[in-house]
């Protein structure tokens, strides 16, 4: 795609402002727009300020570019806006940053972001050959041909400590499970999500056509990811390259392993939850049930719901590389502090995650809310485990 | 109006009462604040900064004035006729962050609000938090804000209790000087339950577009909220009875909002009209009664061809029937007519008897400019007059198209001006052709409390302005 593909639809944006709210317009849900509150920063007034770039009645710029990169790409616009264009508006915000990127006008860190996953494969210039530590010792197989599913984990999952935990949780599930599964651990690579959520559209292709190559010379038939972001590159934007593979998240397999019997819970944990609802599997990819399902199927647990939930979910700002750029900012305001009240208030003992842009943007949240004493941040897949844990089970 | 000499100056004077990250005079914000979803041609701001408390909105003020520099409220920044577009450069205030709901009083039956609270938040947290009681909503978009709609004389879905400029308890403003006013009961009172039994200074800053000053919280009357609420819709056949059938209707007293909506839809080869009445009540039994009533209303109503045809929603296709029953009407679908991402109307408040008179002539305009009929004529009070809302969408795209809706926008203002009508929230071209028309006097008592109120001339100058 390219921006002038948009040149019939991106004048119909009457900038009316439904895409600014939740469902019942209790609260603003575009992080920048509540963030920031200047008309610039709301969904409408990008698709505005793109339109006059095209036009060239505004030039790129830096201010340009940290307005477009301030987006989240939620998709809270997508969920809201009442015109019929309304599925092409995270479409026309991601090629105007194509269009920044194109006039090499980006923000320091977009740049940096760009340049580390094209010359390391992930955003912190971690060596490649790290990339699978975080399984050692955990037992969790390397992936070969024949194996049901491939396991990938991605960036986060492989390189921060936290997530980690959240990778080896899972592994030890799909273990329990005696599904056949793998990692690629040292040769798996970026799956680009994010990368084309930021404009860089070459640098997407030349990641996916990388990734696609790599399964099929190993045979990979199915994917279980562990990120929503990679589960949304590989099942809507790979097969558009040639990547045509089974993809699930990692919380419908589990689901579908609870389901069939093939994973147990046989613990008990009394506990109050409340689930983050990611935007790249809620809004994106309409999954909202089958985390709550397997939440569910945990003898014990009481599930609350958030204020916001499900399609209107608040995001927690780590998407379209936020969790990186950080260009939308901390503060009181800050998405994830936001989210982190919100927890609060419903009283849960923990709140849940099902991805791990939202898991390190929520230990930052609650953090930054002096609420990490107070409710505890797990992912989906760790409260399956420490039921099964508590229960006495060994893994 | 001079332009102070030392931009910095002033740049660094907002950024010191509201804090860097909320003032900006980047291309990308003037550029957006430059410019409203209407028709209007875009008028250039020089500053955009966004207070959060009276207080600030008082220091933007007097820096304003210490500078002689325009000051430009907005807040919904959706009349669609460009009042919220600076005219003479200057500060645009975008009262947004300043949108706390202060306090609700539920048995007197008000809110008091600030002035970036939108319609959406008010209506979502009555819902939420007090669900006996609801407000006026209009139809604009829930991002409209609900002090900048009632002080332009909006109106919505409890007509029967009139505009809601005519709601107002009382007002907090920051005058031109920096003055702070609390108008209303609470000028003597600490509970904001009315205006009366005071001389009314309310009215000094309802549809004066921020000419007189800048309204930073409103008390707004709120009414009870039925449990149930329901329509009946009637296809008019013909638009010169209208007069006749709102007036029975509201003779009874006992409807809440009365609408009527004219369009050719898709494939259609004619206009087709639909009047709403909705219902409200506390029982089934009391929703049967009015429904009867009303239909029974219209049984025998009118000759052939002339008829008022209750028609039953299930015979209406079901998206157009949750339309009209939802809270605000999705009205900004009309940007969307011809694809283009815009329109603008005039509205125009009317005694009720000249609707079919208006209907008529706003057909001859529509004809001239190559445009369909698209009205709302909307009943305000009981039969007390109406806001006919005569429809132009254009392509924002295409600046033909956006020339024949000023054009037709401009016929329709003086159209609606000779025939005794008075164009609502209008544009600087509205403006004028009312000011021309007005009495003499009248118009120099105007101008006289326009230079009392605002000896500098900062406040949203250009409008109200004569000659």
């Amino acid at each position: 795609m390219a921006l002038d593909d948009f040149k019939d639809i991106i004048h119909r944006c009457f900038r009316c402002g439904y895409c600014k709210f939740t469902s019942n317009y209790s609260d603003f849900n575009c992080p920048p727009y509540n963030k920031f509150r200047l008309e610039t920063f709301s969904p409408g007034g990008r698709m505005w300020l793109i339109r006059a770039m095209m036009l060239k009645d505004i030039e790129p710029s830096q201010h340009l570019a940290d307005i477009l990169y301030t987006c989240t790409m939620c998709a809270n616009c997508v969920e809201e806006c009442r015109f019929k264009f309304h599925d092409n508006i995270v479409d026309i915000i991601m090629e105007g940053k194509a269009s920044l990127v194109e006039a090499g006008v980006v923000p320091p860190s977009v740049r940096d972001f760009f340049k580390n996953i094209y010359t390391n494969g992930n955003p912190w210039k971690e060596p490649q050959k790290k990339r699978g530590d975080w399984a050692k010792d955990a037992g969790i197989p390397h992936y070969k041909k024949g194996d049901e599913y491939l396991f990938y984990v991605g960036c986060i999952g492989s390189y921060d400590q936290r997530v980690q935990k959240m990778a080896r949780a899972f592994g030890q599930l799909l273990l329990r499970s005696g599904i056949s599964f793998g990692i690629l651990g040292e040769e798996e690579y970026c799956d680009g999500n994010e990368v084309l959520m930021m404009g860089e559209e070459g640098l997407f292709e030349y990641l996916a056509l990388k990734n696609i190559e790599l399964f099929k010379e190993k045979g990979v038939k199915k994917i279980v990811t562990l990120s929503p972001h990679a589960y949304n590159a590989m099942l809507n934007k790979y097969p558009g390259l040639g990547g045509d593979f089974e993809v699930v998240h990692y919380t419908e397999l589990l689901k579908e392993l609870i389901t069939s019997g093939r994973l147990k819970i046989p613990g008990t944990r009394k506990m109050k939850v409340t689930y983050h609802d990611p935007c790249f599997l809620g809004r994106w990819n309409s999954i909202y049930d089958e985390p709550r399902e397997v939440l569910d199927s945990v003898h014990g647990i009481e599930l609350v719901e958030m204020k916001r939930n499900r399609e209107n979910a608040f995001c927690c700002g780590g998407g379209g590389g936020n969790f990186y750029t950080d260009i939308i900012g901390g503060g009181e305001q800050s998405p994830s502090r936001i989210r982190s009240r919100e927890a609060a208030e419903t009283g849960a003992d923990i709140i849940s995650v099902a991805c791990p842009t939202c898991m390190t943007m929520m230990e930052d949240g609650l953090k930054g809310e002096d609420l990490d004493h107070k409710i505890k941040l797990m992912d989906i897949s760790e409260i399956v485990l420490s039921a099964i844990i508590d229960a006495g089970e060994s893994i | 109006m001079k332009m102070a000499g030392d931009k910095d100056h002033v740049y660094e004077g907002l950024k010191t009462i509201v804090g860097d990250a909320f003032v900006s005079r980047d291309i990308e914000e003037l550029y957006m604040y430059s410019r409203d979803p209407g028709a209007s041609i875009p008028r250039n701001a020089d500053w955009v900064v966004l207070p959060n408390t009276t207080d600030e909105v008082r220091e933007i003020v007097v820096l304003a004035k210490d500078m002689k520099i325009p000051v430009v409220p907005i807040s919904g920044g959706l009349t669609l006729s460009g009042l919220a577009v600076p005219v003479k450069g200057g500060i645009v205030m975008d009262m947004r962050r300043m949108d706390r709901i202060v306090e609700v009083n539920e048995m007197s039956r008000y809110v008091v609000v600030e002035s970036g609270v939108s319609q959406g938040k008010l209506l979502s947290f009555l819902k939420e938090n007090y669900p006996m009681l609801r407000h006026s909503m209009p139809d604009a978009p829930p991002a409209a804000s609900v002090v900048g709609n009632t002080l332009i004389y909006g109106s919505g879905h409890l007509s029967k209790h009139g505009a809601h400029s005519e709601m107002i308890n009382g007002l907090e403003v920051v005058l031109g000087d920096g003055e702070i006013l609390r108008l209303g009961s609470l000028a003597v009172s600490p509970y904001w339950f009315g205006r009366a039994p005071l001389p009314d200074l309310v009215s000094l800053f309802v549809n004066w577009f921020g000419t007189t000053g800048i309204v930073t919280r409103l008390s707004l009357k709120l009414y009870p909220a039925h449990p149930l609420r329901d329509m009946l819709i009637f296809l008019v056949q013909d638009p010169g009875t209208i007069p006749e059938a709102v007036s029975r209707i509201t003779a009874t007293d006992l409807m809440e909002d009365v609408l009527i909506v004219a369009s050719r839809p898709p494939k259609s080869p004619s206009v087709i009209s639909l009047l709403t009445v909705y219902l409200t009540a506390e029982t089934p039994e009391e929703l049967d009664f009015k429904k009867e009533l009303f239909v029974d209303m219209f049984k025998d109503f009118g000759k052939e061809g002339s008829k008022i045809v209750f028609t039953p929603k299930e015979m209406l296709p079901q998206k157009l029937v949750h339309g009209f029953m939802e809270e605000p009407q999705y009205a900004a679908a009309t940007a969307d007519f011809k694809k283009g991402g815009g329109f603008e109307y005039v509205g125009v408040v009317l005694p009720l008897s000249m609707v079919p008179v208006a209907w008529k002539k706003g057909e001859d305009i529509a004809k001239k400019h190559g445009f369909d009929p698209l009205y709302t004529v909307r009943n305000v009070g009981l039969g007390h007059s109406v806001v006919f809302a005569f429809a132009y969408p254009f392509n924002r795209a295409d600046e033909k198209s956006l020339k024949r809706s000023r054009d037709a926008l401009a016929d329709t203002n003086d159209m609606a001006l000779e025939i005794g009508g008075t164009p609502w929230k209008s544009e600087l071209e509205g403006q004028a052709r009312i000011m021309a028309r007005m009495d003499p006097m009248v118009l120099s008592v105007m101008h006289g409390i326009k230079k009392v109120m605002d000896p500098e001339g900062i406040m949203n100058p250009g409008n109200w302005e004569h000659g």
